[in-house]
Parts: C-alpha cells; structure tokens; sequence
C-alpha cells in the first residue's frame, strides 16, 4: 500500500473511531472527561511500553486503556466526597496522572522512540511506515490495524446497544428503573472511549484525540434534532477533516495531525456560524425579526384599541407609540405587505386579516395555549419559541 | 380496594454524603389507590421514589413490590421522573421519547419496532399530543412535556405508576387532562403515587395520602388524615390558616 494512502485511511478510521464515542459524550456533556483520559492514558502507554516494547501491543492498549479507567473513578471518587465539583475533580486528577506519565519519559525512556513531542501531536506519518510483519511478510501497517479492530468494536456495540446508550443519556433515572444499568452503559462508554484514545493516539497525539473526538459532534449538535443524523454527521465531519487536512498539510508542508486540527476548527466554526436554526446568525436574525414582530403585534393592538381616526394617524402613530421613523415605516411596510392594514389619506386601517390575527394574537398572549397559535407559526417567528 | 399491599416499605434509611435524606420509612400502600406523597422541598420525596425503583441503594431497609424485590417486579412499575431531571436539549423526538417507554419490555438489545410504535401513537394520542410527535422535545412547552412524560408511562403497561410532579408547570386545562387520566388508571384497578405540591387539590384528586418529611409522618385515606394536625407536622407552619386560604 502506497503511504499516501495508509497516511488517508488511518487518519480516516482514527476519526471515525473516535466521533462515535463523541457523539455520546457531548451528549452526556462529558467533554472534559475526554481530555482528562486522553491525558492520563500516558503512565499507562509508558509502563506497557517497558513491557512489550511496541506501541501496538494489544497489552499496551489495554493497559493505557485501564488507566484511562482509573482517571474516571478517581474523579468520581474525589466527586463523591462532595469537596469540590466535577471539573474541579478532573483538573485534580489528569495532570497528576499526565506529569507521572512525561517523568517517566524523561527519567527511563529518553532513547526510546517515545518522546513528550510525539505524545501531544502524534506522528501520524511514522504511524503509517510502522509495519505489522509476520515472519517476512508485511501486513500494513500496525495501527491501521489497531484502529479498524476498535472501530468494528465500537460499531459492534453501537448497533448492539443503541438504544440503551441513548436512554441511559437522556434519562438516567428512567434507564435505571427498567433493569438499563447506567452504570455499566457509562463504563462501557469510558471503556470504548480510552481504547480509542490509545489507539489514536500513537499516530494522533493526546490533543488531537479530544478534537478528533468532541469537535465533530459539537458541530453535528448544532445541525440537527435527530441522533442518529448527529452520529452520521459527526463521522462524515471527522472524514472531511482527516483527508482535507492531509492535503492541507501536504499544500502547506505542514504537521498532519496539525492540519486535522484546523479542519475540524474551521468546520465547526462554520457550522457556528451558519447553522441554520442554531448558528450564531440564524439566532441574531431571528431576534432581528422578532423585534419586528413585536413591534407590528404592539401596532395592531394599538389599531384595535383606538377608534378615532386621529389616534390612527399616521404622523400621530409615530408620536404616540414613541418609535423613530424608520422603525415606524417598517412597521407599516410589513403590515401592509402581509395586507393587515391599509392606508388611506393618512389614516390607518385594520383590514379584515388584521382583525382575525390581532384577535388570535390576543387570544394567545392571554390564554398562553399553544395550539392557538399552530396555524400563525408559518407567518411569524415571533411564535416560533 | 383490595386487601393487596402493592408497595410495602420497610425501615428505609437513604443517605447522600453520608447525610440521611430519609429516615427509616415504613409505609405500605395498598392496591388501586391514587395516592399523594406531599411534603416541603428537600423532604426526600423524590429520594422515595428512587429508591423504591432502585435508582438509589439505601443504606438501609427494603422494599417489595408486591411481595417480591423490585428487580424482579421491574415489569408491573412505570416510572415518570421529575421534569427537570432529563435534558431536553436530546436531540430526539416526542414520539422517540414516548418509545422509551417500551423498552423494559424488550430487554436488552432488541430495538423497538411498528408494534410499539403503535403503541407509542395510541399513548400520544391518549393524552393529546399526536399531533406533536415529531417535534423535537426542547420545542415543547413545559406541559407538553409532562404530557410526553405520561404518555411514556401509559406505554409501560404497568400495575404500579410513580410519577414525580407531573403537574409541575402545567396549566389547570393540562392539569385536569392529566388528573383525568390518572382517575382512569385508578379505575382500571391499578395503583397511582404521585408526588404533589398543591395541597389545595389534595382532597379533590387523590383517594389516599402520605405525609413526608425525612421521616413517615402518616399514610392513610385522604378522608381520615388529610388534616391540619398532620400538615402541620409535616410543613413545620400552622396550616389552619394557610389550607382556608
Ligand atoms: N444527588 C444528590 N446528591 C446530594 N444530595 C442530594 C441529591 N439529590 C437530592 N439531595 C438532597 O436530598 C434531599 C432530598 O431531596 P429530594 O430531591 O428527594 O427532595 P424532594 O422532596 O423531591 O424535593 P422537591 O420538592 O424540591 O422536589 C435534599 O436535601 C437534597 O438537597
Ligand atoms: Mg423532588
């Protein structure tokens, strides 16, 4: 297999092994405990290091794997005693674990290809040279296999435990009460998310893994309503990232997993952005028009109350409901695009429409009862919530 | 009303951080009643609850549901917990949540499908909210969302229903919905204990009473107990004045 190649699909099947468990501790809003194992596995990968030598030993990984474990309990435990909240728990934990880790780097490892470098950002096109031999055979290289065995676990148990995943992290109470152990489902979660990180991370590095595994579904949140689109999303997002930042990297003769990295920031700040209903500028606009809406529902109200053709003056409208011209004329505009009033030398009209929506409006303002108000939504936002 | 203790509790003690949060409870609750646990906030009312449905492990005592542990009984128990205890935020759908109500029922690895869809449609529709099943929850009102929270109890078919303020945030035309159909499982001979704050209401919904403040302070008809002595025991005020109200 060409390296170029190898290069792409590790990078590949690293995001997508880790956007799976992604999606479910965004979920669970369990970002921080992503950085806290992503972190602490390094003791772990160290002491196995010592004993089998190879970075892809299945004894390494479930060795790293385990203190990724240990770092959970340890802040549930610290979390328990009441002292201090969660995050503060984590901070305790992972750098203690992290800085045992780099001393034991420093202190017995120093002419072992393991460096603290490495450990951060990875080397992920080493990763792609570093070949599984049998006898004198190649069989591709050694993390390749590593992740696509993690992979079919994870997709495995995905498929397997769906549906348990997702009640015990909407509704931990409810998941419990029907003989769903929340316990094991968290467990098993933070179990799948350490073998993750420590296959990803001999080619990834420790910061890349936390993107690789909460920026894709952070981006998927914000698109839809629908978990298993957020689950599809956020694979497809870690695709995109991982062979678009390779030819970024080759473009700029840049680090990998560093141009992986920007990808995936870029996408989600686009998605921040431009998400239609959840992004930042679908938000501002909705509370543009929202503005509006209120101010035309404030006017036909004020139409409504007043009878006399002076209160319902034009020139006296600006006055009276103390607005500037220019929020005056939108007003006006607005409801004489959607046919609500007319205009007659001056003088405002409510129209027939005018009349049914104010009165349904009002209807709704006192009552508070949706399903008033299910047939106003497609006109307005303002009902929108 | 038969003779049949549906939920027995025994000398239940349950602790968080090592404080008692409720102190040895003994109380049994007899067959189709529709009782209200009532006490102020903090009481443990929810602890109750959640410990009856293992959700949390005493320190102490045990329950039965009728006659045997609740894990083996897990089948004839539907469950609504306190609004604010689920993040409604999920990305998923009215109709997905009320499906979660199936899934004791199917036990682990078998994912739902047309039959407890339909199933999950007739809940919807029991309590008025089949026209919403698609919408994503968070763009629920606060009532719908109780709504979709009963619905998801009435699909577990169940002998014994807990539900944790469900009148919580509903206005008085979802509240009598929602009291109604409680009357009706009532009447279908199943057991209703629901957790309750408007004492005014007491008398009027519930046949059957629990008075809760860290410790048991009564359990009885509505009829016999529901009286100033015991409220003020439980809430600590002289309710004469506060009930007339
Ligand atoms: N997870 C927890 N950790 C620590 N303390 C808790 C926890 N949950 C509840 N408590 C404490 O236990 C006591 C009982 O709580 P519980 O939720 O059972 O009360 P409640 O009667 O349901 O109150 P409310 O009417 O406010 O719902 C309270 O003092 C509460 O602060
Ligand atoms: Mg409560």
């Amino acid at each position: 297999m060409n390296s170029e190649l190898a290069i792409i699909l590790i990078a590949c099947l690293t995001s997508v092994a880790c956007a799976i468990p992604g999606v479910f501790l965004v979920l669970r809003k369990m970002a921080l405990i992503s950085d806290a194992i992503s972190h602490s596995i390094l003791p772990g990968i160290v002491i196995g290091f010592f004993i089998t030598e190879d970075l892809a030993s299945p004894w390494l990984i479930l060795l790293a794997a385990f203190s990724g474990i240990i770092t959970v309990v340890l802040v549930e435990a610290i979390q328990k005693t009441g002292l201090v909240k969660e995050d503060t728990a984590i901070g305790l934990v992972f750098p203690a674990l992290f800085s045992i880790g780099v001393l034991l780097i420093a202190i017995y490892a120093s002419d072992i290809h393991l460096d603290a470098d490495a450990v951060l950002v990875g080397r992920l096109e080493y990763a792609a040279f570093d070949q599984l031999m049998i006898g004198n055979e190649s069989y591709g290289p050694k993390s390749m296999w590593t992740i696509s065995t993690t992979l079919l676990i994870t997709l495995a148990l995905l498929f397997a435990f769906y549906k348990e995943l997702k009640l015990s992290t909407f509704d931990i109470g409810l998941s419990s009460a029907l003989g769903f152990s929340p316990v094991l489902m968290h467990y098993g979660l933070m179990s799948i998310a350490s073998v993750t990180t420590v296959v990803s991370f001999d080619a990834v590095g420790a910061i890349l893994v936390v993107a690789l595994m909460i920026a894709p579904a952070a981006a998927a949140y914000l698109l839809t309503t629908d978990l298993n689109k957020m689950i599809l999303l956020s694979v497809l997002f870690g695709i995109v990232s991982a062979v678009g930042g390779y030819y970024f990297a080759v473009w700029l003769d840049a680090s990998i997993s560093g141009s992986i990295t920007t990808v995936l920031g870029l996408i989600f700040l686009l998605v921040y952005l431009f998400a239609p209903s959840k992004g930042l500028i679908a938000v501002l606009f909705r509370q543009k028009r929202q503005r509006i809406e209120v101010s035309l529902l404030t006017f036909l109200l004020h139409l409504n109350n007043h009878d006399s053709e002076e209160e319902r003056r034009v020139g006296h409208l600006q006055e009276h409901i103390n607005w500037g011209k220019v929020r005056s004329q939108t007003v006006l505009d607005l409801a004489e695009k959607n046919n609500m009033i007319n205009v007659q030398n001056q003088v405002v009209f409510l129209t027939k429409k005018g009349l049914e929506f104010t009165e349904k409006a009002l209807d709704y303002i006192i009552t508070n009862k949706d399903e008033k108000i299910e047939d106003m939504k497609n006109d307005f936002f303002l009902f929108r919530g | 009303m038969g003779e049949k203790i549906a939920v027995a509790v025994d000398d239940l003690t349950v602790a968080y951080n090592y404080k008692p949060v409720l102190w040895d409870i003994d109380l049994s609750i007899p067959e189709g009643v529709l009782m209200a646990i009532v006490g102020p906030n903090g009481a443990g009312k929810s602890t109750l609850i959640k410990a009856i449905l293992g959700i949390i492990n005493p320190i102490a005592g045990s329950v039965s549901i009728y006659g045997k542990p609740y894990n083996k009984q897990r089948d004839k128990v539907a469950y609504v917990p306190q609004k604010g205890s689920v993040d409604w935020d999920f990305p998923t759908t009215a109709l997905d949540v009320v499906m979660m109500g199936t899934y004791g029922a199917l036990g682990w690895i078998k994912r739902p499908g047309a039959k407890q869809k339909k199933q999950a449609l007739e809940a919807l529709e029991k309590v008025g909210m089949l026209a919403f099943k698609g919408r994503q929850i968070s763009q629920l009102s606060g009532g719908q969302q109780q709504r979709i929270f009963l619905a998801r109890a009435l699909v577990q078919h169940a002998a014994i229903y807990f539900m944790d303020e469900p009148f919580q945030g509903v206005d008085a035309t979802t509240e009598i919905a929602i009291i109604n159909i409680l009357k009706e499982l009532r009447k279908a001979g199943k057991t209703v204990i629901v957790v309750h704050h408007d004492l005014q209401t007491v008398p009027e919904y519930f046949d059957w009473v629990t008075f809760l403040n860290v410790k048991h302070i009564a359990t009885g008809p509505v009829k016999d107990i529901f009286n100033d002595d015991n409220l003020t025991k439980t809430y600590g005020i002289n309710y004469k004045v506060a009930v007339q109200k």
